[in-house]
């Protein structure tokens, strides 16, 4: 599975990264370098074997309802890069 | 035109437990900006979830009271998608495995008809926060206070065909919620949300394509909401061009949608399951637990209502509608009263006078007590049905209880046979033409007497007496 | 000289007021300031000398517990409250942490002084620490090659003495494969003995932390103290600590010692693999008993954790999008250009390339493809292992293929993910594996690495030690 140019654009802004056009094909090679590696396991026979999406077996642990943290708001907001109004800024956002 | 409407609905259903799904902070509504984010909602770097059993019985609560399928062993997934207030870059919900499958509902239609609506699914989810777009010009400001509030979203099969079904579906699924008091169905604070995914097709063809319809916050709203939308796709197709699969506004104000701009960019969600979560094991003993710990479901009630107190299927759907009514009624028919007059009083009378004070029977000025008392003195004659509305009133504006209204009133039924007798003698004979033409064949002037009688008693005699002495005397040469 | 002390002998110092924590504490601190490896991101100097003096006024009262007064180095990867965490990226450049990670907060109640937030590799992606926003860390052995990553500056400090030991986090050997190649002893447990809270996530289900020192016992000594169930990390173990010094003297007669077969193939370098079989024989006069084992799906780890590590890293590093905390680019225009330049000028490359990937791999129609199969795969890697122990108690091999190499001799990514291919397995399998010190090659250390079924790190740790009392590998310095 080798990847266009096009491509690589396209998943870059699905991860919310930008790729200088005169970067492009310079990381095109590289992520299809990887991709070749990751192909290998095309050719693996996992046969009827489970995913294993932990190591280890186990179940969701359950917590109380209770009411457990305190407001910090003042403390989180101070590390912000922008607020106003107790809440966080961004530039205005059209729905 | 024989265009068939296709609707289904997704309800995301705040659940009202203390904490967040996954962290240790408040979901309680209406704090100031932020103070209810702590640091795992806020996605900070290296912070975990850490999963909250109420929103998992709650969960089941609503599994079981729709019978349907529970998955012993569901997973959290994660949807992944860039949004100012969602912090984390992904919202953590259920996708492959959802903690409830397949269930049904039946819903009545207008025309007293019942349907049966298939579930789908109802999966446990995070809610994200808040996009407050005109608190300033250049900027939109985010509340996260809502980020990582319970959610169940509950997928109904398209089996749909109509707004009304849709409406009746939307409301059947608000009772029960708060039947099973996982959710406050508030609306207006959003605790309870409706999109409708609606498409047309021409009987015998293929599901068309569906638009996704948001931003709905009232049942009325819902209803015109999904009009519109069919009325539009129909316009379009009729115009011989295809609708496109979008998601759409709906603007109360302006009573039209419109499209989303920012989400019509194709989302690929990414789907994958939460490494930073285990599956949620369900054992048999805690389904029997929860099972045990539900209350009377409507459709149990109200078919009890139906085979045990005789009451008509309408009726027992309206009292059975919400629990708090159910609750009222049934205090009233526990104390002895007789079934059919309750319902008439509650679904007449007091339901007249609690939307017209815009009051919630739970805060109804007069209790299923004092209600009681007053249909139990109809009941012994001591008042009229006529009079009791007036009694009524004096109760809710809080005049005392029934005796002593009627004391206070002197409203106390007149059913002495020969004091009611001498008043109809002189009504009698004070309107002999009246009584020529009664004998005469004019049936109908028996209320004319019934009246009189009344003004003279004002009011106070007893009618069924009154009916039968007055025919007696009439009839009698 | 203190630094050369290890922490059971800095334990019996302070205890018997040999020298004070405050002077333990400045007399690294000023090893610190002269040393050029690069190995610190921050120097958290006053706030060290703080702890210091009030571990002094603990242990003057006598009721001192094991670890009161020891210093130590924090990989920057762990939050410390009110301190820069950094991730070596430019993204939590200016990041002050508002809270503590389960693992700040358990080595901070025990009154231990921490010097600082060690150098790695920007968000723990790497194998040299030269992906750091801070430049690369200089191996102190020779200072023109690497220490390893992406627990780099960790390896770095505990190898030349700046530190007594350090915290580290291994994800496919980022424990293990600096230690190897520094010359130290260091331990990845298994998967959810110690909590994850507060430790900035790569790879949710294949991180892990561990301590990095010179000895096994010291190992130990740092493991009783950073282990434990914690109720804010759902993948956290729910299992009784033992006293993991317990158990170091037992005899290893009889110890049945597993040899891949896969491991000793081309690819490895001839010193290692001279290294490798001294130590082999060393244990084999120690009474062991030495098996060769097989897992045939060696070489399948490195597909299937190319693509599990960053899948789960893409949605994972999600959250840095300049909103909240972290680095946010000038004048965004819009959200878009918020988001686009705020990652892209925060994140650096080998980071960008492995959230490219994982998005890749996880998106509509690669789903199965991918990131399903891979989990089939690791399921089973996990088998070759089960099957493995039921034959033997520990498994033995190398570390990495060749000894530490040049600084900026390996510049693409498939090379250098190439030579994972000893410590991989041991992660997705969520085993605890060490490495310990076995010998040199050209002057550079090799590590032996010790494998371990699920929660056997007493028996690694008791193996460990064994040999390093009968070798002196763990002693050597390359410092005074």
């Amino acid at each position: 599975m080798s990847l266009d140019n096009n491509k690589v654009k396209e998943i870059a802004y699905l991860a919310r990264l930008s790729i200088e056009n005169s970067e492009l094909e310079q990381s095109t090679k590289e992520l299809n370098n990887i991709l070749s590696l990751m192909d290998q396991l095309g050719e693996i026979d996992t046969g009827d074997a489970e995913p294993m999406a932990h190591p280890l077996e186990m179940s969701q642990r359950l917590r109380d309802d209770q009411v457990t943290e305190d407001d910090l708001s003042e403390e989180f907001q101070e590390i912000a890069p922008k607020t106003g109004n107790n809440h966080f800024l961004v530039p205005t956002v059209i729905e | 035109m024989t265009w068939e409407t296709v609707i289904g609905l997704e309800i995301h259903s705040q659940l009202k437990t203390k904490s967040k799904i996954f962290s240790g902070a408040s979901t309680a509504f209406g704090a100031t900006a932020n103070t209810q984010a702590c640091a795992v909602d806020l996605g900070f770097p290296g912070v975990l979830p850490v999963l909250n059993q109420e929103a998992v019985k709650m969960a089941l609560r609503f599994g079981l009271s729709i019978n349907a399928t529970i998955n012993k062993n569901s997973i959290f997934a994660r949807k992944n998608y860039f949004y100012p207030d969602l912090p984390k870059g992904y919202q953590i919900s259920q996708f492959e495995i959802p903690i409830v499958g397949n269930g049904v509902i039946d819903i009545s239609l207008e025309d007293g008809e019942n349907k049966i609506v298939g579930i789908t699914r109802a999966h446990l989810e995070e809610d994200a926060g808040k996009s407050i777009h005109d608190m300033y010009d250049e900027f939109t400001a985010i509340d996260l206070n809502r980020a990582g509030t319970p959610l169940l979203e509950i997928v109904s099969d398209p089996d749909m065909s109509n707004a009304k079904e849709a409406v009746a579906y939307a409301k059947k699924i608000h009772a029960l919620v708060q039947y099973i008091d996982i959710c406050d169905g508030n609306m207006q604070e959003g605790s309870f949300r409706c999109d409708a995914n609606v498409s047309v097709r021409k009987h015998g063809d293929k599901l068309g394509t569906r638009a996704e319809l948001k931003n709905i916050n009232s049942f009325k709203f819902l209803e015109k909401a999904i009009n519109l939308e069919v009325e539009r796709q129909i316009d379009i197709l009729e115009d011989g061009g295809s609708v496109v699969q979008e998601t759409r506004l709906y603007d109360s104000i302006k009573n039209e949608t419109r499209s989303m701009r920012s989400k019509e960019e194709a989302n690929d969600y990414r789907y994958f399951p939460d490494p930073d979560l285990l599956p949620v094991a369900i054992s048999e003993e805690v389904l029997l637990e929860i099972k045990k710990s539900l209350p009377e479901l409507p459709t149990e009630k109200k078919l009890r209502f139906v085979e045990k107190l005789g009451l008509s299927s309408y009726d027992a759907e309206i009292l059975t509608s919400q629990k708090e009514v159910a609750d009222y009624f049934e205090i009233i028919i526990n104390k002895g009263a007789d079934a059919k007059l309750s319902a008439n009083w509650v679904m007449g009378e007091l339901s007249a006078a609690l939307n017209k004070n815009q009051v919630e029977i739970n805060d109804s000025p007069i209790s299923a007590n004092e209600l009681f008392s007053l249909i139990s003195r109809i009941t012994d004659s001591t008042i009229s049905g006529k009079i009791a509305k007036d009694v009524f009133k004096l109760m809710w504006e809080g005049n005392g209880s029934v005796d002593e209204i009627i004391e206070k009133q002197g409203l106390k039924q007149m059913t002495d046979t020969n004091a009611l007798e001498s008043i109809i003698d002189d009504v009698i004979s004070n309107n002999l033409d009246q009584v020529q033409q009664f004998r005469d064949g004019n049936l109908k002037l028996l209320g004319f007497f019934v009246g009189q009688v009344m003004k003279a008693t004002q009011g106070k005699a007893n009618p069924k007496q009154v009916n039968q002495i007055l025919n007696e005397k009439l009839t009698e040469i | 000289m203190m630094h050369n002390l290890t922490i059971a002998e800095q334990i019996k110092g302070l205890k018997s007021r040999d020298f004070s924590s405050l002077e333990l504490t400045e007399h690294y601190l000023s090893r610190i300031d002269d040393s050029e490896l690069n190995a610190f991101i921050s120097v958290t100097s006053e706030q060290a000398l703080t702890q210091a003096k009030m571990a002094d006024s603990i242990l003057a009262k006598g009721n001192a517990s094991g670890l009161t007064g020891i210093p130590y180095a924090h990989k920057d990867i762990f939050c410390t409250k009110g301190v820069k965490t950094s991730a070596g990226s430019k993204m939590l450049d200016s990041f002050i942490s508002p809270y503590d990670a389960t693992l700040s907060e358990k080595l901070n109640s025990q009154n231990m002084v921490m010097l600082g937030k060690t150098n790695m590799d920007e968000f723990a992606m790497g194998s040299s620490n030269e992906n750091s926003y801070y430049g690369s860390v200089k191996n102190p052995w020779d200072t023109k090659k690497v220490p390893g990553g992406s627990s780099g500056g960790s390896a770095a400090a505990v190898a030349s003495r700046i530190s007594p030991f350090a915290t580290g986090t291994d994800t496919g050997g980022s424990i293990r494969q600096p230690a190897s190649l520094c010359g130290i002893t260091g331990l990845k447990p298994t998967y959810g003995r110690i909590s994850r809270y507060g430790m900035i996530a790569y790879a949710s289900s294949l991180d892990q932390a561990g301590p990095m020192t010179r000895t096994a016992e010291d190992s130990a000594i740092i493991l009783n103290a950073m282990a434990g169930f914690d109720e804010r990390d759902s993948t956290s173990a729910n299992k009784s600590v033992p006293d993991y010094t317990k158990n170091l003297s037992k005899s290893l007669k009889g110890l049945k010692i597993g040899l891949p077969k896969e491991y000793f193939s081309e690819g490895l370098d001839k010193g290692v693999e001279r290294v490798i079989i001294q130590a082999i024989k060393d244990y084999e006069a120690m009474g062991a008993e030495i098996i060769e084992v097989s897992l045939p799906n060696s070489m399948n780890a490195i597909p299937a954790y190319y693509i599990v590590a960053p899948c789960e890293c893409s949605s994972n590093l999600s959250r840095f999008d300049g909103v909240r905390y972290g680095y946010r680019c000038d004048d965004p225009k819009d959200l878009n250009d918020l988001y686009l330049r705020s990652r892209s000028e925060g994140f650096g490359d080998e980071v960008k390339r492995r959230i490219m990937i994982g998005a890749y791999a996880l998106s509509a129609g690669y789903y199965d493809a991918y990131y399903l199969k891979a989990q089939k795969v690791r399921q089973l890697i996990s088998e070759d292992f089960k099957k493995a122990f039921k034959e033997v108690d520990v498994i033995m091999g190398p570390v990495s293929p060749t000894p530490a190499f040049e600084l900026g001799s390996i510049k693409d990514s498939v090379s250098m993910y190439l030579a994972d291919i000893y410590t991989l397995s041991v992660n997705l399998a969520g085993l605890p594996g060490m490495s310990i010190p076995a010998g040199f090659s050209d002057n550079l250390p090799i590590g032996l690495q010790l494998i371990g079924n699920h929660w056997s790190e007493e028996l690694l740790l008791n193996t460990a030690h064994q040999f390093q009392l009968k070798t002196d590998w763990h002693n050597a310095s390359p410092v005074d």
